[in-house]
């Protein structure tokens, strides 16, 4: 692939990003923000996750290999972890986590961090909106991307 | 073999509306491992469920994914239904595509195209779903309350009332705690010893209750159900077996001491029952005051004992304990005041008290005989001022919350200064008055129109002058400064918690907020809970409240507590961290990672070019862990894992999610 055609952003092209939520704080959240049929874009994919802190740098990592272009990683306010102490982790691990994809040239805005309790609809929603429309501008991921 | 069998719901038109159903059904007959894809009108009703056992039967599944509503709302109604089916429980996923889906998204095309996503994603989780078993651990049907306040006490008697065995642990001579010391209860100004001594007494007298006074918390191990807690009873040295409480030898005994229970108004002799309807009504000898321990000589109380119950070589004893369930009601203090305000005096004038000391000058069986005098020469005061939130509400000083209950003592303090002193004057200062609680407002109003003078605003200095203690101030009502002269100064001090429960709530693994105050699970909803399974909050350990909210909180731990040891045996949640001992490097990084004390490293033999050789590992106690999943990031050579959640299949989803 040369350089120009790297640059090229296909017509059409939807980007894909993938949200690690918490079962208690983000899920909720997001399963409200349908309750409330409140509309956020289709481009988003939720995986559930006990606790953020279950997501694994190394899940993040294959995410991009695999062509996801922004992972969200969501969980409960600091303080309100269901887990007394999970998010405390995840707060640390996502910042070294986000360097470390920045060395590697992912722009750090591909890669967030969140917290949005269970009757914060709204904000899921808002988060949602913000992420789509940060990551369009990105455009597509090829950075880490497997060699196909 | 893999035989997936996935299911789309319409949920009425819900789901429908938004997604193509049948195009999610052709979609997910070629994922792979699926066998079987069919759509429901209704999964979750009656004949949904049917559908789903008849397919299980009929195509032989041994996975299911079910593309419906939240998990969160039917997980656990399709669990049953493929384990009636005859599969475990734990073979089923669930991919949201109502409230994360339908709800959500207006344009039909791709919220179909999101839809079948989700299912692909579904599906590749439950091929790498494993079989997961509940186990059940055995419950002690014994609770365990430390603390014998009307907080523990109140625990303890429901508990037992309810027919399960309770052994209470109070690390002073007699149970009663902070509330036999106070004279009269606010509102309805009944006398608090007549209606908490026949608690302590029926408490004593409770079949169902080992009461274990004089003794102190050592050690907890163990995990809901299974606690086994070492127990210090502290050397008494009289047998309580044979002695009578006649009460000979403290009228006897040569060494005078301060007394603890008067604050420090009175003195009580060396061999001493706390208070004179002390439960158990027998007396201990303090050893650090007694001149027979001190000195090798007295003697006198074991000389005159009618009984012979003195032993002075009774030594500090240890029993192990297993208890199903723990009570902490460890209670508070008052905040020393004397440290943090030099402005008062910092504790050099006598004649400025705190309102604890208040309550036993004004006690009937007080040091005083129930006179209110001024400590430094025993005359009536003609004027008292009473000073609200010493060391609550003061983020330079003190603490930064309110102790609730003082606003209410106080006005009582007030009502009763001028009950019992004819012509008598009794200020407060004040910076709020906060009267929530039944009857309380009224209690308040009625203090005003005795003649209490609430003056609002704090006082900055206080200095004696002749006999008098003269105190500044100001009026922030009318914005000016207030000199008052009075002959007693009564400091409502805050409420601080317990300094013996930092130890006890660490050995158990319970957390302290910002200022020591037990945690409780969750603020609004589960008050009483702990973060450590099967461990109780009552009263004020959990945070500053008056008599009839820790009475309430301890029943409402009681209750907790009846809940979980009328059950024979507990399930365990099956989707915990589990560790590969051939892999695990015995790091012990997940220890440190695990809030909930899970983790520890065990003996594991294993072979080492040819030899055999212990090493540590590290294990996972199914009772404690609750599969946050923490530990496994923190796992270097990933030996733990999720059950439920395994990287793997986390893995497989990010990967099905990319195609």
């Amino acid at each position: 692939m040369s350089l120009e055609e790297q640059k090229q952003v296909p017509e059409n092209w939807e980007p894909t990003i993938l949200a690690f939520c918490c079962n208690w704080c983000t899920y909720a959240g997001a399963d409200l923000a349908g309750l409330n049929r409140m509309k956020y874009p289709e481009n988003v994919r939720i995986l559930r996750v006990p606790c953020s802190s279950r997501v694994n740098p190394q899940f993040i990592l294959r995410a991009f290999q695999k062509g996801v272009d922004g992972v969200l990683v969501a969980g409960c306010h600091p303080g309100d972890c269901h887990y007394v102490s999970g998010n405390y982790f995840t707060r640390r691990r996502f910042l070294l986590m986000q360097r470390f994809l920045e060395y590697n040239g992912i722009d750090p805005r591909r890669f967030q961090a969140r917290w949005i309790s269970g009757a914060e609809a709204g904000k899921f929603r808002d988060t949602m909106l913000q992420l789509c429309e940060e990551i369009k501008e990105l455009g597509p991921n090829r950075k880490l991307r497997e060699v196909k | 073999m893999r035989r997936i069998g996935v299911f789309v719901c319409h949920c009425g038109s819900n789901i429908a509306a938004t997604v193509d159903v049948e195009k999610v059904v052709e979609a997910a007959k070629t994922f792979p491992g699926v066998v079987y894809a069919a759509d429901n009108k209704y999964t979750c009703s009656e004949p949904g469920q049917e559908a789903i056992k008849k397919a299980i039967a009929e195509h032989n599944l041994n996975r299911v994914v079910i593309c419906s509503c939240s998990p969160r709302m039917h997980e656990a109604t399709f669990r049953k239904t493929i384990a009636d089916a005859g599969l475990n429980p734990y073979l089923l996923e669930i991919a949201n595509i109502r409230e994360q889906v339908s709800w959500v998204h207006t344009d039909k095309e791709k919220a179909t195209e999101k839809a079948i996503d989700l299912a692909r994603i579904a599906a590749a989780k439950a091929a790498k779903d494993e079989e997961l078993f509940t186990s059940t651990i055995p419950i002690e049907k014994r609770a365990l309350v430390i603390g014998g306040g009307i907080a523990g006490m109140q625990a303890a008697l429901d508990i037992a009332d309810a027919g399960l065995q309770v052994t209470l642990v109070e690390k002073e001579s007699s149970i009663g705690g902070k509330m036999v010391m106070l004279d009269k209860t606010f509102p309805t100004l009944d006398c608090s010893a007549c209606i908490s001594t026949p608690k302590m007494v029926t408490l004593s007298q409770h079949p169902n209750i080992e009461l274990m006074t004089y003794s102190e918390v050592t050690h907890v191990g163990g995990y809901i159900g299974n606690f086994e807690v070492t127990i210090k009873q502290k050397a008494k040295f009289v047998n309580h077996d044979i002695c009578t409480g006649c009460g000979l030898c403290e009228t006897k005994c040569p060494a005078k001491v301060t007394s603890e229970f008067d604050q420090g108004l009175g003195k009580r002799p060396a061999i001493h029952k706390l208070f004179a309807q002390a439960v158990p009504n027998k007396p201990v000898i303090d050893k650090n005051s007694c001149l027979k321990l001190t000195t090798g000589k007295c003697g006198i109380c074991s000389k005159i004992c009618p009984v012979g119950c003195i032993d002075y070589e009774d030594k500090d004893k240890e029993v192990t304990k297993k208890f199903g369930a723990i009570v902490l009601a460890t209670g508070y203090e008052l905040i020393d005041w004397t440290k943090l305000y030099g402005e008062y005096g910092g504790g050099r004038y006598d004649n400025i008290i705190t309102g604890l000391q208040f309550e036993r000058m004004v006690n009937a069986s007080g040091p005083t005989d129930g006179k209110i005098v001024r400590p430094s020469d025993g005359k009536t005061p003609k004027s008292v001022l009473f000073i609200k939130c010493v060391g609550s509400r003061d983020v330079n000083k003190g603490k930064s919350y309110c102790s609730r209950a003082c606003c209410m003592y106080t006005a009582k303090h007030a009502h009763q200064v001028l009950e019992k002193i004819p012509g008598a004057k009794a200020y407060v200062s004040y910076m709020d008055v906060r009267t929530p609680g039944k009857g309380y407002d009224e209690f308040y109003m009625r203090t005003l129109e005795d003649g209490a003078v609430y003056v609002r605003g704090r006082i900055s200095k206080i200095y004696p002058e002749g006999e008098k203690l003269i105190s500044l101030g100001e009026d922030t009502l009318s914005n000016s400064n207030v000199t008052l002269e009075t002959d007693l100064v009564v400091l409502e001090t805050a409420m601080v918690p317990n300094p013996s429960a930092e130890k006890t709530a660490a050995m158990i693994g319970v957390g302290r907020d910002k200022d020591g105050w037990l945690q409780e699970a969750h603020p609004k909803l589960r008050p009483v809970e702990t973060n450590t399974g099967g461990v109780f909050l009552a009263g004020t350990c959990q945070g500053p409240k008056d008599i009839p909210d820790t009475v309430a909180q301890a029943s409402a731990a009681a209750a907790k507590v009846i809940g979980l040891l009328y059950k024979d045996e507990l399930e365990t949640n099956p989707m915990i961290s589990k560790v590969d001992p051939q892999k695990c490097a015995g790091c012990g990084f997940c220890i440190e990672v695990c809030p909930y004390g899970a983790i520890e490293l065990v003996d594991f033999p294993d072979r080492y070019q040819g030899k055999k050789i212990m090493r540590k590992v590290a294990q996972v106690n199914g009772g404690l862990c609750q599969g946050c999943g923490a530990c496994t990031v923190s796992c270097k050579p990933g030996a733990i894992d999720l059950l439920g959640f395994t990287n793997l299949q986390i893995l497989e989803e990010v990967d099905a999610l990319c195609r």
